[in-house]
């Protein structure tokens, strides 16, 4: 067994590592092995894989609709943009 | 009356009504913003100077395009100014104070037992949960230094290549991943602290 292979069958914090790689970008062809071999044997970091795709799809799924501004700040700058118009 | 009947007669040779944008388009800028820095103050002031600099060059909009693309564009270049901004702030601060370090055992990488991911019990079909969970994701994001923020913000929300990202914010790619990773962590372990 070569040693990069050891290392990460028992290694969860370079196992997570190529998670994050893996859903962002891409990995070689012997990291998609090692982590596969990881990943049979380790349900802990099964469920992080789980959640870390589940804390993307949440995040891209905000609504921009979420967020709204106070009445009093879009007075103050429709006041500004007016004294702005009236300079020229 | 001369001077209304001007304004008038500007805003239709410029193709574009400035005295509307406030409340065509605040809300819709503001949540752009937001959703992409999550400080409510920087995200006033981006709003602001969108509007101040599409004045500025409004008799270089043409129609072409919409008026709410045209300002979004102004918008994006200003978010990008101020990732930019914060990325020269927190050049050397990778590692940043108050940030788990020990997920982790540091000789054999093992996840400490008190770290391990425990399922969140979640019905991903069930709306009211998921929007729960959404709110606590955001108090979690507030919680990032803001160049992680920043870099896993333009990542995953305006989907850039990760090498743009890099010579935006002038990473190298090794400590990309390592922010890309640490958020990550984090952000789990702050959502299963937070969550129930």
């Amino acid at each position: 067994m070569t040693s990069a292979l050891r290392n990460i069958i028992y290694n969860c914090k370079q196992a997570t590592f190529l998670i994050e790689k893996r859903i962002a970008g891409k990995i070689t062809a012997a990291e998609t092995l090692q982590l596969h071999i990881h990943l049979a044997g380790c349900s802990v970091c099964k469920i992080y894989q789980q959640q870390s795709i589940l804390i993307n799809r949440v995040f891209v799924g905000f609504e921009n609709t979420d967020f709204k501004l106070d009445e009093a700040f879009k007075k103050t700058l429709t006041e500004k943009i007016e004294k702005e118009i009236n300079k020229n | 009356m001369q001077n209304e009947m001007d304004k008038g007669l500007i805003a239709k040779s410029l193709h574009s009504d400035p005295l509307s944008w406030v409340e065509k388009y605040a809300d819709y800028l503001y949540g752009f913003a937001m959703s992409r820095i999550r400080d409510e103050d920087v995200a006033k002031d981006l709003v602001q100077d969108t509007f101040l600099a599409g004045l500025q060059r409004l008799d270089r909009f043409e129609g072409n395009s919409e008026e709410k693309t045209w300002l979004t564009a102004i918008l994006k270049n200003k978010i990008a100014d101020f990732y930019r901004k914060q990325s020269a702030i927190n050049l050397k601060v990778i590692s940043v104070e108050g940030e788990r370090q020990d997920f982790f055992d540091a000789e054999s990488g093992h996840w400490t037992e008190k770290d391990y991911p425990r399922a969140f019990g979640l019905e991903i079909d069930n709306p009211l949960m998921m929007k729960e969970l959404g709110s606590i994701l955001n108090e979690c994001l507030a919680k990032l230094p803001g160049l992680w923020f920043s870099v896993f913000s333009m990542k995953h929300m305006d989907d850039l290549a990760s090498e743009l990202i890099c010579t935006e914010l002038k990473l190298t790619a090794a400590n990309f991943w390592v922010i890309m990773h640490r958020t990550k962590l984090n952000l789990r372990a702050c959502l299963q602290k937070n969550w129930n």
